[in-house]
C-alpha cells in the first residue's frame, strides 16, 4: 500500500483508477482522460495535488538564504504573495528539484516541492539552512487542490464565499491568505486557475463542493497531457540531478544577474557556458501516425542524437508531441525510432498549447 | 465491473477470440483491457497475409497513457484487419467486443484453440489482478 492523501477515499468512491505515483496512491483518471483534459482547456477541472509538499521557511535571513539556495532570484519578489518558479541545484549544477516559492513577508517564504523528491529536498534545505538560522517547517497539516481552466477562478470563488472574493483580483503568479485558505493564481496546465492550500480536515468537503459546482474531477493522466501541451517540464522525466537547467529548456529560470549573487551551482553553470553547451531541449511534433514516448531515440541525418524526455498524444492538437534533448545543432525535420520504425517529426518551439489555443502550426 | 461475454475465448494477456461460422477467428482486446489502458489514440495493425505464431505480438494499441502489445491467440494467417481503427481507435473503448475488433485470423492448428480460457477462467484472471 502506498501513501495516501486525505482525498484517497473520495477518489476511490468516485470510481477513480488508482496508480502508484512516486510512492503515492493517486487517481490517474476517473473516466475518460481525454474528457478530463478537455474540461480543463474549455471549462474547469480540479486535481488532488496534496501529495506535493508545502514547506514554510521562517527567520530574519530567509530571503538571503533563498538567494543562495535557488537558481532563480527571490529578490524579484517585492510584493507579498508573489510567486517564483525556480530550480534548486546541487554544486555540479544538476537539478535537485523544481519548485514554486511564495513571498509571504520578509521573514516567511512558502515553498511547494515535488512529492517524489520530498525527503531529499527537506534534508538538503535543512542542511543548507543551518548557516542562515532559517527554520524549515513541513506543512503536512495542509492539503492542496489545483483548480484549472478558463472558468476555474469564478467557480472557486462562488463556492468558497465572500471571504475569498478578492482572490479574483490576484495577479498571475500571486497568492494570498483568504478566509483560512491560501489561494494562488498558479498551476501546471497552461490555463488560468487557482491552487488552493487548505487544512486537510476540510479538503474532502471542499472537493465535494467544487464538484457540485461543476468543476470536473481530473486525474494525474490529464495533468500530464496538459502540462506537456503547455511545455512545462516534469521533474524526473525532463530533468534530474544529472542534467543542467541550461540543457533542460530552463535557462530562463536561472538568474545570472546580479553577478555578485552567489547561488549553489552557479560556478558549474558558468563553467558549462564557457565550455559551450552541447545539448538543448526542443519540442517535437510527430508528422506520421503514432505516439511519441519518453526514451525513444531521436535520429538526425541518420545518426542517433539524444532522446525524447516526455511524449504523449495531445488531446487538444490531436497529434503526438514531445520534449526531447538533442544536440544544439539539430533543427528542422528529424526522425524518431518507435519500435524500430523511423517516423518523421518536426522540431517546433513550445509551448504547444496555451489558454486553450494551439501555439504551433500543424 | 468489466464485461466478459460467455460465448468468447480469452487469453490471460486480455485478448478475446470469437470462432466464426466459417472457422475463422475474430480477435480483439477485452473490456477489462480497454478500461485499464484508458482512451485509445493509436492502433498499429498487422499486414493482411502475415503468418502469426501463437503468442506472437501482432498489434500495438496505444492509449494516452501507454503502449501495449497485443498477442495472437493461436497460429495462423491474418485474413483482415479493422481499418476503422486507423481513424477511430476509440471504437475499442466504445465496443471492445464489437466494432473495436482488431483482426480476423485463419487458424493453422485448431487444436491450439483448446488452450484458450473460457469466460469463467478469464474472470478469475481479472479478479486476481485486483
Amino acid at each position: 500500500m502506498g501513501l495516501r492523501t486525505p482525498l484517497y477515499d473520495t477518489h476511490v468512491a468516485a470510481g477513480a483508477r488508482m496508480v502508484d505515483f512516486g510512492g503515492w496512491d493517486m487517481p490517474v483518471n476517473y473516466g475518460s482522460q481525454i474528457d478530463e483534459h478537455h474540461a480543463v482547456r474549455r471549462d474547469a477541472g480540479m486535481f488532488d495535488v496534496s501529495h506535493m509538499c508545502a514547506l514554510d521557511l521562517t527567520g530574519s535571513r530567509t530571503r538571503e538564504f533563498l538567494r543562495y539556495l535557488l537558481a532563480n532570484d527571490v529578490a524579484k519578489l517585492k510584493t507579498a504573495g508573489k510567486a517564483l518558479y525556480s530550480c534548486m541545484l546541487n554544486e555540479q549544477g544538476g537539478v535537485i528539484d523544481d519548485l514554486i516559492v511564495y513571498y509571504m513577508h520578509d521573514s516567511w517564504f512558502r515553498m511547494v516541492v515535488n512529492a517524489g523528491t520530498r525527503d531529499k529536498d527537506i534534508a538538503w534545505i535543512r542542511q543548507q539552512a543551518i548557516a542562515f538560522s532559517v527554520e524549515v517547517k513541513v506543512r503536512d497539516d495542509l492539503a492542496m487542490i489545483a483548480v484549472q481552466g478558463p472558468n476555474a477562478r469564478s467557480k472557486v470563488v462562488s463556492v468558497l464565499g465572500e471571504a475569498t472574493q478578492s482572490a479574483l483580483e490576484l495577479k498571475i503568479f500571486s497568492g494570498a491568505e483568504l478566509g483560512g485558505y491560501f489561494i494562488a493564481r498558479t498551476g501546471y496546465t497552461g490555463e488560468d486557475g487557482f491552487e488552493v492550500l487548505l487544512p486537510k480536515e476540510d479538503v474532502a468537503q471542499t472537493w465535494r463542493t467544487f464538484h457540485a459546482a461543476g468543476i470536473a474531477q481530473c486525474g494525474l493522466g490529464a495533468r500530464d497531457t496538459l502540462r506537456l501541451e503547455a511545455g512545462m517540464n516534469l521533474y524526473g522525466n525532463d530533468m534530474d540531478e544529472a542534467q543542467s537547467p541550461l540543457e533542460s529548456g530552463l535557462a530562463w529560470t536561472v538568474a545570472f544577474e546580479p553577478t555578485e549573487r552567489n547561488f549553489i551551482g552557479r560556478a558549474s553553470l558558468e563553467a558549462q557556458q564557457r565550455a559551450g553547451l552541447s545539448r538543448k531541449m526542443v519540442g517535437l511534433l510527430l508528422e506520421d501516425r503514432g505516439v511519441l514516448r519518453s526514451h525513444q531515440p531521436v535520429i538526425v541525418e541518420g545518426q542517433p542524437n539524444g532522446e525524447i524526455t516526455s511524449g504523449t498524444f495531445s488531446p487538444t492538437l490531436e497529434r503526438s508531441i514531445a520534449l526531447a534533448r538533442v544536440s544544439v545543432a539539430a533543427q528542422g525535420s528529424v526522425k524518431v525510432d518507435i519500435r524500430g520504425k523511423h517516423l518523421v517529426a518536426r522540431i517546433v518551439s513550445y509551448p504547444f498549447v496555451r489558454n486553450g489555443k494551439a501555439c504551433i502550426e500543424l | 465491473m468489466s464485461n466478459i461475454p460467455a460465448d468468447l475465448k480469452y487469453l490471460s494477456s486480455h485478448e478475446w477470440v470469437r470462432v466464426d461460422e466459417d472457422g475463422s477467428l475474430t480477435v480483439g482486446i477485452s473490456d477489462h483491457a480497454q478500461s485499464a489502458l484508458g482512451d485509445l489514440v493509436f492502433v498499429e495493425t498487422p499486414d493482411v497475409g502475415r503468418q502469426l505464431k501463437a503468442g506472437e505480438a501482432f498489434a500495438v494499441v496505444e492509449s494516452v497513457k501507454a503502449a501495449s502489445d497485443v498477442y495472437s491467440p493461436v497460429s495462423g494467417e491474418v485474413l483482415a484487419v479493422n481499418e476503422s481503427l486507423v481513424a477511430t481507435p476509440e471504437l475499442i473503448n466504445q465496443a471492445p467486443y464489437g466494432e473495436g475488433w482488431l483482426m480476423k485470423l485463419r487458424p493453422s492448428d485448431s487444436s491450439e484453440l483448446s488452450k484458450l480460457l473460457d469466460a469463467s477462467a478469464y474472470q478469475a484472471v481479472v479478479d486476481a489482478a485486483h
